[in-house]
């Protein structure tokens, strides 16, 4: 108990203070000793503490805060945060200070990165304080996770979670595709024949239910859960909640896949025709039309960090795309077959496929390298990631979930299930650890716990907001609407220096002006008085500046040329030990 | 096995009762979080917008000057008082909340040229046309009393400017030269002469209180000692400067309003060159008075506006005007820092507000956050093009439109042929003469 305040007491007892004026009620004792020994009894301790509790509070401030009752802080100093904890908030490197006569910017890049700091700290210690932890699940020993079934985890979990393990029977209107809302909390069903279905799922309250009469390809919910986009035979439909049909665009024509992008509120379409298409849906125009001249195309998906659009094709390749270029961004030879399904992670780092090879892939998108592949005897149709970076492939019947795909090499699944026909569409429900699987009997919610994000941002997306809330928030959101011309392959590009701007318009000036108006200024040698200033010593302080812009350029390609030297030496140095590990007669050379 | 699956209790997210305030759980995580900048930028462009909507800086009017405004002083001590003295010789004392004239006076016959109020805020000085030097008593006289000065002084030849020491009972005055007067004596303590020439201006220094400057017809600004028998120095520049001001935070610098429609800020310490040269006006500027912060200016201008400079900037981030003003003679920026008073030609004072876009009146705290964050994203993303397009547009009068653009092409014209001529000459014979250094002539000691 309080150890550590003693110990400090007793540090900064040795050899400060001075012995102790005797009193006649203590016991005579070694004088000398009492001042130096370190080992003393606790009590002896604690009287010493008494006595010397004003001067410490005048002398001690030093180690850490110490109260009037004499026992220091034990834990001095604001509370540590962790280093990891820290760096997840940690949004870019320090810049480097400009030199100290630009003093005001220095300044200014001082002040701001202090705020940011601060920001960071506080958001790290606010973390602490999240009130919902990560879902798992755990076998025992020997025991493999994927043969634990759903009926088993809905057992073992409560009530309510396991009310989330369901299966609708819908035979008539087969294979159905899944969306889910932004907050989790709706889910859209459609049939290929024709049934569109809007469910509240976690209260199992059925919002509306309606038959097109002619075949669906795919629903998406809008940026809130009043509207919904339905891909119908031939035009692309908008309906709200009700089921009453708001709107039919007959510009987007034969649409198999949407997208939505939240925060551009736009809604990207990719068509049987080759086009992708981009519908602001908060002001009804269409902001771009790609002929992408690829064919059909019926795989496709949105990077969530920088809302570019990813289509897979027939012939192997993922093409990227924003709304702003008529030609694709990047395009990536993936599988030596037709590409079948294409995910990108929440944090826009890596990217899933799949293809008609049997192999899945793992590609990292900020620098286009493959990671890892892996062979999928039957091959997945589709893929779906969820928030915390689970990864769920069907391979026909079976949808199989991942863990750790793109670090560590798996083996194995984490999950498995079987439903009872092919499956069509997939989605991890947002802040839920659920799985909606749309298949050909109908549809089935999977547990899948450690999916689903635990905290979720009230005012960005909230499971539990009021119809109030959700029109406030509704509100904030168009206000800050993305102009679809920010889309680009780097979100945060805004953020940065534009140096070749910079470049550019000084350059101009240049020309303008007639002179650079911020060269620097050709050293002039001081004329310094008593004889200092002879004519050699001016010509040796030119050299010290001379060609001062060169230096650098000039120290590097040495640095360069001496490390190539080097290396060259260590080189010949391996190839000598080499060669004379290999002959036995070394020995004899001379 | 070990399961757990997330399940939260709608009780820790949803209100109990509907008289509570809604819950809003917060994960500050940036994955959760995409497009923070472009999301900001947004912001910022949206805040940029509305600044420029609810930018609506004329507040009132204040008329009942039957000739053109001519000088005004502020109240030392009270904010909501303020003094105006006109072409006429009449002097009004304003009530600023209420827009109205509490008190007129006629003190002098022509011109009221100069007015300031004592540090104590009792009794102000008038200077005017009659070559006389007259104390009133601040408060409104008594039923029956008559309206007369306290103290009259009479010089020998006209007074063009006035102003007070800020802790003790001296004033300066000029005219042909710059006089020190002590309020207890009817000639001058000190006077300060340096060659011949007429002065417009003289300001005592509110922080070195001892120091005061003054603006000569000669093209010269020359600033004095009160201590001392003769003036420091002097600048000589091309043009003449009307008058001059002190910066409140910062001692030494000061920054007059020239003929040559440009601004200049001096160190007063190195005076050989303008700190700073403040370029926007069109004609030649005619008054000049800080902020009370030190940070900003406002100038008043012959082409019919008021102009907002930041001290450090050389253009001006603001620029006022209506239909109906006419040439802005004065102008004073308000000690609260809120609010701009321009007197004109047409005898009106107009009241402006500092910061256009500000909404006035108590702000709830709530509020107060969103205009802060609003302020500090567009301080972010100022440099933007879209963004800086929007913030520095401003819908002037066509000719001072017109006249912008002559003035460009001018300069443009008189750059090139510049640029011409050193091409074509000796290296070296044809120096480069910075904008700073261009106005100025010489320093004499």
């Amino acid at each position: 108990m309080a150890s550590p305040g003693e110990a400090t007491v007793q540090e900064t007892h040795v050899g400060k203070r001075k012995k102790n004026p005797a009193r006649y009620w203590q016991e005579p004792r070694g004088e000398g000793k009492d001042g130096q020994t370190t080992g003393q009894a606790p009590h002896k301790k604690e009287e010493k503490t008494q006595e010397t509790r004003k001067r410490k509070q005048d002398e001690q401030q030093n180690d850490g805060k110490k109260f009037i009752s004499g026992k220091s802080d034990p834990f001095p100093g604001p509370a540590p945060i962790p280093e990891d904890r820290v760096q997840k908030f940690k949004r870019k490197e320090k810049t480097k200070k400009p030199p100290r006569k630009h003093y005001k910017l220095r300044d200014m890049i001082t002040r701001s990165e202090e705020a940011s700091e601060m920001a960071q700290k506080q958001a790290a210690r606010f973390d602490l304080l999240l009130p919902e932890d990560a879902g798992f699940l755990e076998g025992d020993e020997a025991e493999d996770t994927c043969t634990i079934s759903q009926e088993d985890i809905a057992d073992a979990v409560d009530i309510t979670s396991g009310a989330k393990y369901f299966n609708l029977k819908l035979s008539q209107f087969g294979p159905y595709r899944v969306d889910y809302s932004k907050t989790g909390r709706h889910m859209l069903l459609g049939g290929r024949r024709g049934h569109v279905a809007c469910v509240d799922w976690q209260c199992k309250q059925l919002m509306c239910e309606i038959n097109v009469m002619e075949s669906v390809n795919d629903v998406k919910w809008l940026h809130s859960e009043t509207m919904y986009a339905v891909a119908q035979k031939k035009w692309l439909y908008i309906y709200d909640s009700n089921g009453i049909e708001l709107h039919c665009i007959r510009k987007f024509n034969d649409v198999l896949r949407m997208q939505f992008l939240p925060y551009h509120f736009l809604l990207a379409t990719a068509s049987a025709t080759g086009f992708l298409q981009y519908l602001d849906v908060s002001v009804g125009k269409e902001v771009a039309a790609i002929c992408t001249k690829t064919g059909r195309l019926d795989v496709m998906c949105q990077n969530p960090q920088n809302a570019i659009i990813h289509l897979g094709h027939p012939n192997g390749t993922v093409t990227l795309w924003s709304p702003n270029q008529k030609e694709a961004l990047v395009k990536m030879l993936c599988h030596q077959g037709g590409v079948r399904s294409v995910t990108v992670d929440k944090t826009g780092t890596y990217m899933v496929t799949s293809g008609m090879d049997k192999k899945m892939k793992v590609y990292d998108i900020r620098a286009f390298k493959p990671l890892k592949s892996y062979f999928l005897p039957a091959g997945a149709s589709c893929l779906s990631l969820s928030q915390r970076g689970l990864l769920s492939a069907a391979t026909g019947d079976i949808v199989q979930v991942y863990r750790d795909v793109w670090s560590t090499p798996v083996s194995k699944p984490y999950m498995a299930h079987r439903v009872q026909g092919t499956v069509w569409g997939m989605h991890f429900c947002p802040f839920e650890d659920v799985l909606g699987v749309g298949h050909g009997q109908g549809f089935t919610s999977m547990l899948v716990p450690g999916a689903g994000e635990p905290n979720f941002d009230g005012l960005d997306a909230n499971p539990f907001r009021s119809a109030k809330q959700r029109q406030e928030w509704e509100v904030k959101a168009l206000l800050e609407k993305i102009q679809p011309e920010l889309i680009s392959l780097d979100s945060n590009e805004l953020g940065k220096v534009d140096h070749s701007t910079f470049e550019q318009r000084h350059q101009d000036r240049v020309q303008a002006l007639g002179y650079d108006p911020l060269a620097k200024e050709k050293f002039i040698p001081k004329f310094k008085k008593k004889g200092r200033s002879s004519a050699g010593a001016v010509e040796r302080r030119k050299k010290q500046v001379a060609h001062e812009d060169q230096r650098d350029e000039i120290r590097e390609t040495v640095e360069d040329k001496m490390k190539r030297e080097k290396e060259r030496k260590q080189r010949e140095n391996k190839k000598a030990a080499l060669s004379g590990q290999t002959s036995a007669l070394d020995r004899f050379k001379r | 096995m070990k399961v757990k699956v997330l399940s939260r209790n709608p009780d820790d997210y949803v209100r109990e009762t509907k008289l509570d305030i809604q819950r809003v759980p917060r994960n500050y995580d940036p994955k959760l979080h995409p497009f923070e900048v472009t999301r900001e930028y947004t912001r910022a462009l949206n805040a940029t917008k509305l600044e420029r909507v609810f930018a609506k800086p004329f507040l009132a009017s204040l008329d009942g000057h039957r000739d053109g405004v001519n000088c005004m002083a502020k109240h030392t001590k009270s904010l909501s008082t303020m003094l105006s003295g006109s072409c006429d010789g009449e002097v009004k004392v304003w009530n600023l909340t209420k827009h109205e004239c509490v008190r007129t006076l006629q003190a002098h016959e022509g011109f009221v040229r100069g007015m300031v109020v004592r540090f104590c805020g009792t009794s102000f000085f008038t200077v005017g046309d009659d070559k006389t030097i007259k104390q009133w008593k601040m408060e409104t006289p008594g039923y029956g009393e008559e309206e007369e000065p306290l103290n009259t002084i009479l010089g020998k030849t006209v007074f063009t400017g006035l102003d007070h020491h800020r802790k003790d009972g001296v004033f300066a005055t000029c005219g042909q030269q710059v006089d020190i007067w002590d309020e207890q004596r009817s000639s001058p303590i000190r006077s300060f002469t340096w060659g011949v020439d007429s002065f417009s201006a003289v300001r005592f220094n509110p922080v070195e209180t001892e120091l005061l400057g003054s603006c000569a017809s000669d093209r010269s600004i020359v600033l004095y000692d009160m201590r001392e028998a003769t003036p420091l120095k002097k600048v000589i520049m091309t043009m003449r400067s009307n008058t001059l001001c002190w910066n409140p935070m910062e001692a030494y610098y000061f920054t007059c309003a020239n003929e040559d429609y440009n601004l200049y800020t001096y160190d007063m310490r190195y005076l050989d060159k303008p700190v700073k040269v403040h370029m926007d006006h069109v004609s030649a500027v005619l008054d000049v008075d800080f902020s009370p912060t030190g940070k900003e200016f406002v100038s008043a201008s012959f082409d019919k506006t008021i102009r907002i400079f930041p001290k450090d900037g050389g253009h001006s981030r603001e620029v006022y005007h209506t239909k109906r003003m006419q040439h802005v003679i004065c102008v004073k920026w308000s000690p609260d820092n809120k609010y701009i008073l321009s007197g004109s030609d047409e005898m009106n004072i107009r009241l402006w507000k500092a910061n256009a876009a500000e909404k006035l009146g108590v702000l709830a705290p709530r509020e107060r956050e969103a205009a802060n964050y609003s302020q500090k994203l567009k301080e972010k993303f100022r440099h933007h093009p879209q963004i800086r397009r929007i913030a520095h547009h401003r819908h002037l009068p066509k000719s001072i439109h017109h006249q912008t653009k002559e003035l460009r092409i001018m300069k443009e014209a008189r750059r090139r042929k510049e640029r011409n001529v050193r091409k074509h000459s000796k290296p070296g014979t044809v120096p480069v003469v910075s904008e700073k250094e261009k106005h100025v002539i010489t320093v004499v000691q």
